[in-house]
């Protein structure tokens, strides 16, 4: 049996992935993208849990994290298309009128 | 090194590859490629991790339908325009200082909590059973499947409804933002 330990550094290290994609990538699809990847390594790491403690809630969990995950790529994947038409341009920076 | 030691090094090495792909492809086309290599590679881990019905629902549900979502919207989008320009925030060194020092924080918190667990004595005791069946009137049935559903339906039915309102409201949101008649503000 693999430790618990192996499956929580891959997952944190998924996620700290995750994190710099978002705050690296200037395309607004990779950064919904990277923002996939984190909610992944959310997963992994109830699922871990879940293996470890011998309890289906982290499973039943992850299948409501990955409802929201679907939920939230379609309507980020909207906002993205709507910006698309404003803009013309999928690129954060030209997305700065919030900017103070 | 057991045969399961074995898969979870080469699946994980898969996973990071596939991460630090999105990251760093300069093509969102590649990225999204190298998100579906982790996609499945998690798949994988999932079967490890005694979780073959989250498997299927990761193959199903991510590299399946969030993944064409993806790809048809970089297909509806003209990235062509973009090549030229760089593809990486200024912000990138602070990204990097940020993520390192939070990996660090969140792995010397782990490393602390993983000594003090060998210290009471190797931590909890798995029961693999309670995950690759259920009991139900009485009688036992195998599968992991049918553990998880019998879950969703009796324990966990007012989030498992909720959840499908949910999905409701972000169908409806999607269509609506992505009607064609969204006028162009100024």
């Amino acid at each position: 049996m693999v430790p618990l330990t192996h499956y929580l550094a891959l997952s944190f290290l998924l996620f700290v992935l995750g994190v710099v994609g978002v705050l690296v990538r200037r395309n607004l699809l990779t950064v919904l993208m990277s923002i996939e990847l984190m909610l992944n390594a959310v997963n992994l790491n109830l699922v871990a849990f879940s293996r470890q403690l011998g309890d289906l809630t982290g499973q039943v969990f992850t299948v409501f994290v990955i409802a929201v995950a679907a939920g939230e790529a379609a309507i980020g994947l909207a906002i993205i298309i709507s910006l698309y038409r404003l803009k013309g341009s999928v690129n954060l920076d030209d997305a700065a009128e919030m900017k103070g | 090194m057991t045969a399961a030691l074995w898969m979870f090094w080469i699946l994980g090495a898969v996973v990071i590859v596939g991460a630090a792909g999105v990251v760093l492809m300069r093509q969102p086309v590649h990225s999204a490629l190298f998100l579906l290599l982790s996609f499945v590679a998690m798949a994988g881990l999932f079967v490890l991790t005694r979780a073959e019905f989250l498997a299927a629902v990761q193959i199903l549900v991510y590299a399946g339908g969030i993944m064409v979502l993806f790809l048809f919207t970089i297909m509806l989008v003209n990235l062509r325009r973009q090549q030229k320009e760089p593809y990486i925030h200024r912000q990138a060194a602070v990204a990097l200082l940020v993520g390192a020092a939070f990996y660090g924080l969140i792995g010397g918190l782990l490393v602390g909590e993983t000594r003090e667990l060998a210290s009471l004595g190797g931590g909890v005791a798995a029961h693999p059973g309670k995950l690759a069946s259920v009991v139900i009137g009485g009688a036992r049935v195998a599968g992991n499947s049918e553990a998880v559903g019998w879950a969703l339906y009796r324990d966990y039915f007012l989030p498992f409804e909720i959840a499908s309102v949910f999905l409701l409201v972000a169908m409806i949101g999607a269509v609506v933002l992505g009607k064609r008649t969204m006028e162009k503000v100024d």
